[in-house]
C-alpha cells in the first residue's frame, strides 16, 4: 500500500523504480500468506507453551502423586526432604508463608496502587501525568533480583533499626518488596479501568453537585469495579508467583509466622533453592514439582478469576 | 493489558538465543578426564577443571556431582577416572573395587573442609561446645537464649537467631552429621541462607545471630567461636593449622580416589592439584588447603 505513495512523492527518481514497483508488489502478494501463518503461529505459540509447561511439570510430578501422603503434605508444617531420621514433606508452613507475604503485600499495595491510579486518571495535570506514568513503568521494569537485593541489603538493616525485628530479612521485608513490585501493575491496569468510564458519568456527577472525591468513590469506583478488581487480582498473581525477591528478602525460614517481623519461607522460594541440588528424578525432586503444580493451580485460578472479572461476567450476574 | 501478554514472544527470543549459543563450535580436546562424586566438592572440582583446562587446553575435564557414594560406585564400575568423596571408602566398597577392577583404590587427601561457627562481634561469647551447638540447632534443643550460654546484658533481647543453609547443601549435611549425628534432625525455623557467604553476611548484620559456614569466609565484621569437642575439653581456635592437625572438631578431609596409582594425564592433573596453584583454588573457595 505504501509503495505507490512513495513513488508519487518522489517523481524525480529514475525510470528503474517503475519496473521495481510491480515486482515488489508481486513479492508482497506472494509473502502475504506465509507471513499471515507466521503471525498466527506466534499467537498459538502462547497456548502451546502454557500447555507444554503444564504437561512437563505434571509428568515430572506424576510418579510421586499416588505415593504421596496428601494429609501430611497439606497439613504438616514439617518440611524435611533430606532428613536422615524421617523424611517429611509437609508444605503447611510454606503455604502460610506464601499467603501471609502475599496478603501483607496486597494490604500495602492495593491502597497505594489504586490511590495512584485515581490520582493519575482524575487529578493529575497532563505534563506531570506523563512523567509519572513513565516512572511507574520504570518501576515495573526493575528485575526481581534487584528488588531482592534492595530488601536484603537496604530494607533489612532499616527494619532492624526501626522495628523489634531480630533479623532484617523477614515477612515485613518481603511484604514491602512485593508490594512495591505489584504497585506498577495495579496502577496501570487500574488507571486503564478508570479511563474506560465514560466522561458523561463524571459530568453528570459533578453537575449534580458532587465533590470530586464523591464522584470518585460513589460513581467511578462502582462503574470501574470489574477493572479495579482485575488490577488487584493481577497484583495478587504477581505476588504469589514472585520467587527471587522473596527468596532474598523473607529469610527463608520454615516456620509459621507469629509476628510481622518473623522470617518465613514461600513455596516458590523453596523450589528455587532446592531444585538445583535435589537428585534428579528422586523423591525430593518430584515433590518439588508437586509444589509447582500447586502453584500452577493457584496462579491459574487467580488469573482465571481476573479474566472472568474483566469480562464483567460478575457484574452481569450480580446486578 | 497487552504489555503483560508478550510471553510467547519472549520465549521465542530466548529459544533463538539458545540455538545461536549451541551453534558455536569447539575444538576437540585430546584427553578427557572424568571426575565424579561429592556434591560438596563439585564446586572445587569444577574450579580446578576450568583452571587446568585454561593452562592445558589439550586436556578436558568433565565434572559430575551426584554425591560421594555415586562417585565411588562410578569408580568401581570404571566409569570415571577420579572419584571425589567427602568420606572414606567403606571396606565393602574397597573389596568390590578390588574384585571388579583388580586394582587397589588409592586415597588422595587434597584439602580440608572446616566449618567456622560465626557470631556477631558484639556477642560476648568466645567459645562453645559441640553439645551446646547440638542443643541450639537440633530438633527439641534446649538452648534458645544467649543468656543460657553467657552472661547477657540485663534487659536486652537474647533470643538466638539460628542461621543455617538450605537443606540440599553439602555444608548443611556436614554440619548435621558433625554436630547432631545420624539420629537427630535440625530444628525447623532457622533462617536458611543460600550460600556460604550469605551466612556470614547475615550474621554480620544480625546481633543475635549464630551461623555456620566455611572457615575461609571470615570477614572483620563477624567473630568465629572457639569450638570444644566436649564438656571439659579445651576449646580449639578455628585455624587452618588446627584443622590440619585434626584438633578442630568440625573438620573433614576432602578426598579423591583413583584406581591404582594414577598414570599419564591423570597423574599430572593430580600433581597440579597438589601444587601451590591447585591449593590456591582450595583456599579461594573457602576450604582449608594442605599447606
Amino acid at each position: 500500500m505504501a509503495q505507490p505513495q512513495l513513488r508519487q512523492s518522489q517523481p524525480g527518481q529514475p525510470a528503474g523504480r517503475g519496473r521495481l514497483g510491480p515486482w515488489f508488489d508481486r513479492v508482497c502478494d506472494a509473502t502475504e500468506r506465509p507471513v499471515e501463518w507466521l503471525v498466527r503461529l506466534c499467537g498459538y505459540s502462547a497456548i502451546l507453551f502454557v500447555l507444554a509447561i503444564f504437561v512437563f511439570v505434571f509428568l515430572e510430578a506424576a510418579p510421586i502423586l499416588p505415593k504421596l501422603d496428601w494429609v501430611e503434605f497439606f497439613t504438616s508444617p514439617q518440611w524435611r526432604p533430606t532428613s536422615q531420621v524421617r523424611v517429611q514433606y509437609g508444605i503447611l508452613a510454606l503455604v502460610v508463608g506464601t499467603l501471609s507475604v502475599t496478603a501483607l503485600a496486597m494490604a500495602l499495595a492495593v491502597p497505594l496502587g489504586l490511590g495512584a491510579a485515581v490520582y493519575l486518571s482524575e487529578f493529575c495535570p497532563g505534563r506531570l501525568k506523563e512523567v509519572l506514568k513513565v516512572v511507574i513503568e520504570l518501576l515495573a521494569a526493575i528485575p526481581s533480583v534487584v528488588w531482592g537485593f534492595i530488601g536484603y541489603m537496604v530494607l533489612g538493616p532499616v527494619l532492624m533499626e526501626t522495628t523489634d525485628a531480630d533479623i532484617g530479612v523477614n515477612l515485613l521485608n518481603g511484604g514491602i518488596i512485593l508490594a512495591l513490585m505489584s504497585v506498577p501493575i495495579i496502577v496501570s491496569v487500574g488507571e486503564d479501568a478508570l479511563k474506560a468510564v465514560p466522561d458523561s458519568y463524571r459530568e453528570a456527577a459533578l453537575a449534580l453537585g458532587a465533590s470530586r472525591w464523591e464522584m470518585v468513590h460513589r460513581v467511578l469506583f462502582p462503574a470501574a469495579r470489574n477493572g479495579l478488581l482485575a488490577a488487584v487480582l493481577l497484583g495478587v498473581g504477581r505476588a504469589i508467583g514472585e520467587t527471587m525477591a522473596v527468596l532474598m528478602a523473607t529469610g527463608h525460614a520454615i516456620r509459621i509466622p507469629q509476628s510481622l517481623v518473623d522470617p518465613i519461607r514461600t513455596l516458590t522460594a523453596t523450589i528455587a533453592a532446592e531444585l538445583g541440588e535435589a537428585v534428579e528424578r528422586g523423591e525430593h525432586y518430584r515433590v518439588l514439582f508437586v509444589i509447582g503444580l500447586v502453584l500452577f493451580a493457584v496462579t491459574f485460578v487467580v488469573n482465571l478469576l481476573a479474566d472472568v472479572v474483566v469480562k464483567g461476567l460478575r457484574g452481569e450476574r450480580g446486578s | 493489558m497487552a504489555r503483560f501478554l508478550g510471553l510467547g514472544g519472549w520465549i521465542w527470543c530466548l529459544g533463538c538465543l539458545a540455538i545461536a549459543g549451541c551453534a558455536r563450535g569447539r575444538a576437540e580436546p585430546l584427553h578427557v578426564i572424568r571426575v565424579e562424586g561429592s556434591d560438596t566438592m563439585v564446586n572445587i572440582a569444577q574450579a580446578w577443571a576450568e583452571e587446568y583446562h585454561r593452562k592445558h587446553p589439550e586436556v578436558s575435564i568433565q565434572v559430575l556431582g551426584g554425591g560421594s557414594g555415586v562417585g565411588i560406585a562410578s569408580l568401581i564400575a570404571g566409569n570415571c577416572d577420579l572419584a571425589n568423596s567427602s568420606r572414606k571408602m567403606s571396606e565393602k566398597e574397597l573389596a568390590e573395587a578390588r574384585a571388579k577392577q583388580h586394582a587397589e583404590p588409592i586415597e588422595h587427601i587434597v584439602g580440608y573442609d572446616a566449618l567456622g561457627v560465626y557470631v556477631h562481634p558484639s556477642n560476648p561469647l568466645e567459645e562453645i561446645t559441640v553439645q551446646q551447638l547440638a542443643e541450639i540447632y537440633g530438633e527439641g534443643g534446649t538452648i534458645t537464649r544467649w543468656s543460657q550460654l553467657v552472661p547477657w546484658p540485663e534487659g536486652q533481647k537474647d533470643r538466638i537467631v539460628r542461621i543455617g543453609r538450605q537443606n540440599s547443601s553439602g555444608t548443611y549435611e556436614f554440619f548435621r552429621s558433625a554436630i547432631l549425628g545420624k539420629k537427630r534432625d535440625f530444628a525447623l525455623g532457622s533462617v536458611d541462607a543460600n550460600g556460604s557467604k550469605d551466612v556470614v553476611a547475615l550474621v554480620a548484620r544480625t546481633p543475635l545471630a549464630i551461623g555456620y559456614s566455611g572457615m575461609g569466609y571470615q570477614t572483620p565484621e563477624v567473630k568465629m567461636l572457639r569450638v570444644s569437642p566436649g564438656p571439659g575439653k579445651p576449646a580449639v581456635a578455628p585455624t587452618a593449622a588446627n584443622a590440619l592437625a585434626g584438633l578442630y572438631p568440625i573438620t573433614r578431609p576432602l578426598q579423591i580416589y583413583t584406581l591404582g596409582q594414577p598414570q599419564g594425564v591423570v597423574r599430572e592433573y593430580l600433581q597440579w592439584i597438589y601444587s601451590e596453584e591447585g591449593q590456591r583454588v582450595v583456599e579461594a573457595l573457602g576450604y582449608v588447603p594442605l599447606k
